[in-house]
């Protein structure tokens, strides 16, 4: 038996809003495979959930009129892998999620579980940052949208307030039409374990297949949030692809990360990470770009 | 208390549940499918795995209300009419990828779904696959024996 008061099962985002609002202190439930641990753990002792699973509303995965591709916040990590619309267009995405976890956990975790837990490690956060993922957030008053990126307020904490609900995540024709990418997920193991260190990059490439249009660079656990490295993105533009490249990046992007020692690897070793993964996900990048490998 | 209506191994069932209980409490405690185990209960031994609508899912960390208008398989699911065991269940057997057993239902129930594709998978595939399970006796190999034979073996029939 969990510790909880009462759990209010939603029957659509409206109803959900209401009862969020209604019960004092009540706690959002998607696929409650964060939720239920921290039950278990004891950290929540007595609470009141609102359960938003297998809501239709908060699941499907379309391309929109203007080529956004839109994905319902219910959707899980399996569904996500092997999506079509995914694969096509954002592969680097499916192969992020498909990381998290084992299978068991991948067909219940949501990628909304995912983003609005805040946590520095999650496996969906470096390619939504480097996709420039835009949020939909719906609450009593309406509707509001931001970039995933102004999201986190700092670990575990993101920008909800009370009553608030991740009712889509849109990627925009413009952050993914034409780029290729890549997500390194490093871990002591080589499945169910968390990230000691991720990086994600997306880029793409002119029409000599040389010359970096457009570049962005993310980590997770290299900072108390996800984050994305803005000065190193801006250096590398229009840069032509070397192996002197990979390696610029790797310094810049040192310079911009703030990474910590835990249990799990110490901050040299993480700082390491940094530039290894992101000259390796870059290179991975550039050939799904269409780019000569390096 | 909550109404839920579910399907569990074939079985169109009708039952209340407290709703603050596990699918794994529900199975074992209200319907004594104890194949059903209860090893770490926070998602990571993969040793209270059952099929929802197809797909394996820890039961320990899901809602049995969430289990409402779905279909539940579980190992006893599998029993054949005559008791013989299904060729998941023989080739388990067979290949000594059982100890304790305490993993056992688990991993069949995984096998079945991965057998279920129809598709052939290399070994490395399989141990990927069978990542949510955690066994302390076997040190898996007898258990991917087992997975590599059936896998084989289904795809000669379904042949994808
Ligand atoms: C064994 C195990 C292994 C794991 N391994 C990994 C891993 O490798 N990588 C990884 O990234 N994660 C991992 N996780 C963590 C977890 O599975 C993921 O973070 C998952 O995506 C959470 O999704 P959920 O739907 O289960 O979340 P829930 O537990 O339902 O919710 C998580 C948080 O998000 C909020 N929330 C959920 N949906 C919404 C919404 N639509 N709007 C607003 N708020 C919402 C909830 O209130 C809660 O605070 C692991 C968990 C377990 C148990
Ligand atoms: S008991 Fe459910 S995963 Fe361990
Ligand atoms: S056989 Fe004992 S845990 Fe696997």
């Amino acid at each position: 038996m969990f510790d909880v008061q009462k759990i209010y099962r939603a029957t659509s985002v409206e109803d959900a809003i209401r009862a969020l609002h209604r019960m004092e202190g009540s706690i959002l439930i998607s696929g409650g495979s964060d939720v239920l641990i921290k039950i278990r753990e004891g950290k929540l002792a007595g609470c009141t959930l609102v359960s938003i699973n297998d809501l239709q509303e908060l699941t499907g995965i379309v391309m929109e009129e203007d080529g956004t591709i839109k994905i319902g916040p219910g959707e899980t990590f399996t569904r996500i892998t092997e999506h079509p619309l995914i694969r096509q267009h954002i592969p680097v995405l499916g192969h992020a999620v498909d990381q998290a976890g084992g299978p068991q956990l991948r067909n219940v975790a949501t990628i909304g579980g995912n983003v609005c837990n805040g946590v520095t490690s999650a496996d969906s956060a470096g390619a939504l940052l480097v996709l420039g993922a835009q949020l939909e957030i719906t609450g009593r008053d309406g509707m509001r949208t931001l970039p995933l990126e102004q999201f986190y307020k700092g670990p575990g904490r993101v920008d909800l307030n009370r009553g608030e609900i991740l009712t889509a995540i849109r990627i925009p024709q413009k952050d993914y039409q034409g780029f290729g990418g890549h997500y390194i997920k490093y871990a002591q193991r080589a499945a169910m374990d968390i990230a000691t260190l991720g990086c994600a990059v997306s880029l793409r490439l002119e029409e000599d297949r040389q010359t970096i249009a457009d570049y962005r660079l993310a980590f997770g656990v290299a900072a108390p949030t996800p984050i994305r490295c803005r000065k190193t993105e801006a250096a590398v533009m229009g840069k032509p692809v070397s192996s002197r490249l990979l390696e610029e990046i790797g310094q810049l992007a040192l310079g911009e990360v703030s990474p910590r020692t835990s249990w799990r690897a110490s901050k040299e070793f993480r700082q390491r990470l940094v530039c290894e993964l992101s000259g390796r996900a870059t290179a991975q990048a550039v050939k799904h770009a269409g780019g000569e490998t390096l | 208390m909550t109404i839920i209506n579910m399907t569990v191994n074939g079985v169109p069932r009708q039952m209340a549940v407290d709703e603050r209980e596990s699918l794994a409490d529900t199975l074992r405690n209200r319907l004594g499918l104890t194949s059903v185990k209860k090893g770490c209960e926070v998602g990571e031994c993969g040793a209270c795995t059952v099929l929802i609508d197809g797909k394996a899912v820890d039961t320990c960390i899901y809602l049995s209300l969430w289990a409402d208008c779905k279909s539940i398989l579980t190992v006893e699911g599998l029993n054949r009419p005559d008791g013989e065991l299904t060729p998941i269940q023989r080739a388990f057997v067979e290949e000594a990828a059982v100890q304790c057993g305490f993993c056992t239902p688990g991993l069949i129930m995984t096998a079945v779904e991965i057998v279920g594709t129809g598709k052939t998978y290399t070994r490395e595939e399989l141990r990927r696959l069978i990542s949510g399970h955690l066994c302390r006796c076997t040190g898996y190999q007898n258990i991917l024996n087992a997975m590599e034979r059936i896998v084989e073996e289904a795809h000669k029939v379904a042949g994808k």
